[in-house]
């Protein structure tokens, strides 16, 4: 298992962890803001917003990453959209993830009681007061047990972006598997990596709920 | 009901039209009526030898089993492809493999084809899941400690595939600035590294392929043969620079004790070579790309 201390393995290994936790960070932080936008177009009563909403969902949740991927990464460049292809894989990784952000922040809005709605409107609150002020912040304090979920499988999910020429944990594995070093050593190394990362947004989260938890 | 008849309606027209592009999309002969029209040049046929007495237990059980079973790769155009519609193997590794069976006393329909990505190579070998293999496999001391090697019946070096109206790469030396592609973690990067340090990776070729059509690399680098496949595929469109600066000894892998299997194949090999349908088989396949056949190369027999 020693091999992660030779020749310059471990700058490898750690220029890929990194990699791997700057994509998952700007990915999170995208998903977060268009998942937030999109579950507010969900419940907007614009019949338009809600339709673009759902389409989104329908579409990216359904579609497999690496199609995603795949369409982001070819099919912009003639569109003449052209990105770095960490920038891609943001956007891949964040439109994917933003819509079960979406639909786990829509959840949490249905167990708001409607009278807050309500009370809301009859204080002369408009919808994005409404939403913004009232509902949301209730709404994501419920969800942040499943939301912990979508965040921690985000990281995992990173690893397609190694075959979309981001050279992040997958990318090295590739590299040190040529280089023909033992099958079991790589991977224990970079399931460990994957096992930081995971386990650091889990506790952030657990965090978050002991601080948050909403008493019923 | 009405629903559902419409819904079966929707799915035959998706399925037909993902049938359709996937027929012109991946038949590997697209574009080679402009490469060489009728004049292209055919296909080697191989006289099957019979009664082949050989003291090769891998030999002894094919026999008993009436078929020859020969690990391919099967995504690489004109050299081991497999047209996923018919289920038709072509290509020039494809040609090897089938002189020697001949030479082995087994028709080509007596081939079974067992398509393995380069992880599973040797494991296959050594368990006997198959009887050899034939596919872009470069011989190296490593892999000499589980399995053997017949050959080499084809000398590869890495070079570069550029559009074919590309004039400012020439070679390795001015590549530098230029942007590269290749397979994730691949050794091909090392050795690019050393020219140009802007490389794109993909985890296929055939992605670095496309991304060269579309002008967003400047080349795609890996072993000639490979990309010579791929020049004879847009053979209008793309094209090899020539200038190899690896080398890599493509061997027939077999299991590690079979000698006589070994001697019979490097003998099939050799006799092929010989009487000009090595030249053939090259001709047919990869030269559609517009390269000439380098000489046969001289077989090792260790």
């Amino acid at each position: 298992m020693g091999f992660l201390f030779e020749d310059g393995n471990f700058a490898l290994f750690r220029d890929g962890f990194l990699q791997t936790i700057e994509l998952s960070a700007l990915s999170a932080l995208l998903a977060l803001l268009l998942g937030t936008l999109l579950a507010a177009c969900r419940v907007s009563p614009v019949p338009v917003l809600r339709g673009f909403g759902t389409t989104w969902v329908t579409l990216f949740r359904n579609t497999p990453l690496t199609v995603l991927f795949f369409a982001v990464t070819f099919g912009l460049p003639p569109l003449g959209v052209h990105f770095s292809h960490l920038t891609f894989a943001v956007l891949a990784l964040g439109g994917y993830t933003a819509s079960f952000v979406c639909e786990v922040l829509r959840s949490g809005i249905n167990t708001v009681p409607l009278g807050q709605a309500e009370a809301a409107r009859s204080l002369g609150m408009t919808f994005g007061q409404t939403l913004t002020q009232i509902v949301l912040p209730q709404a994501a304090r419920t969800v942040l047990a499943p939301m912990s979920s979508v965040f921690i499988a985000l990281p995992r999910n990173s690893a397609i972006a190694g075959a979309f020429s981001v050279s992040e944990l997958y990318s090295a594995q590739q590299t040190f598997s040529e280089r023909g070093y033992s099958i079991f050593a790589i991977f224990f190394w970079v399931a460990c990596a994957y096992l930081v990362i995971s386990a650091t947004v889990a506790l952030l989260f657990r965090s978050l709920e002991n601080r948050l938890a909403v008493a019923r | 009901m009405r629903t559902r008849r419409t819904l079966a309606v929707a799915l035959c027209a998706i399925a037909l039209t993902a049938t359709a592009a996937c027929g012109k999309d991946g038949t590997p002969g697209a574009d080679k009526a402009s490469a060489g029209g009728s004049a292209a040049p055919a296909l080697p046929t191989y006289t099957v030898k019979t009664d082949v007495k050989l003291d090769s237990p891998a030999l002894a059980a094919a026999k008993k089993r009436g078929q020859l079973i020969i690990g391919a790769k099967s995504d690489q155009p004109f050299l081991g492809w497999e047209d996923l519609a018919s289920g038709d193997r072509s290509g020039f590794d494809i040609e090897i493999a089938k002189m020697v069976a001949a030479d082995l006393g087994f028709t080509p329909q007596q081939i079974k084809w067992q398509t393995l990505v380069s992880s599973q190579r040797e494991p296959a070998i050594s368990n006997g899941q198959i009887d050899f293999y034939v596919g872009t496999y470069s011989i190296n001391d490593e892999r000499k400690k589980t399995v053997s090697f017949a050959g080499p019946y084809y000398v590869a070096g890495q070079d570069l595939l550029v559009k074919a109206d590309n004039t400012a790469i020439t070679g390795p030396e001015s590549v530098n600035g230029k942007n590269v592609c290749t397979a994730t973690g691949s050794t091909s990067i090392k050795n690019i590294q050393q020219y140009s340090p802007k490389i794109t990776q993909f985890d296929t070729y055939s992605a670095c392929v496309e991304k060269l059509m579309s002008g967003e690399v400047d080349a795609v680098t890996t072993d000639d043969a490979i990309l010579k496949g791929y020049a004879s595929k847009y053979a209008t469109k793309l094209k090899v620079v020539g200038k190899p600066f690896t080398k890599e000894n493509y061997g027939v892998g077999l299991n590690k004790d079979d000698k006589a299997l070994r001697d019979a194949i490097s003998d099939a090999l050799k006799a092929h070579q010989d009487n000009g349908d090595w030249k053939k088989a090259y001709d047919a396949t990869l030269g559609l790309s517009g390269s000439t056949a380098p000489q046969p190369p001289v077989l090792e027999r260790y």
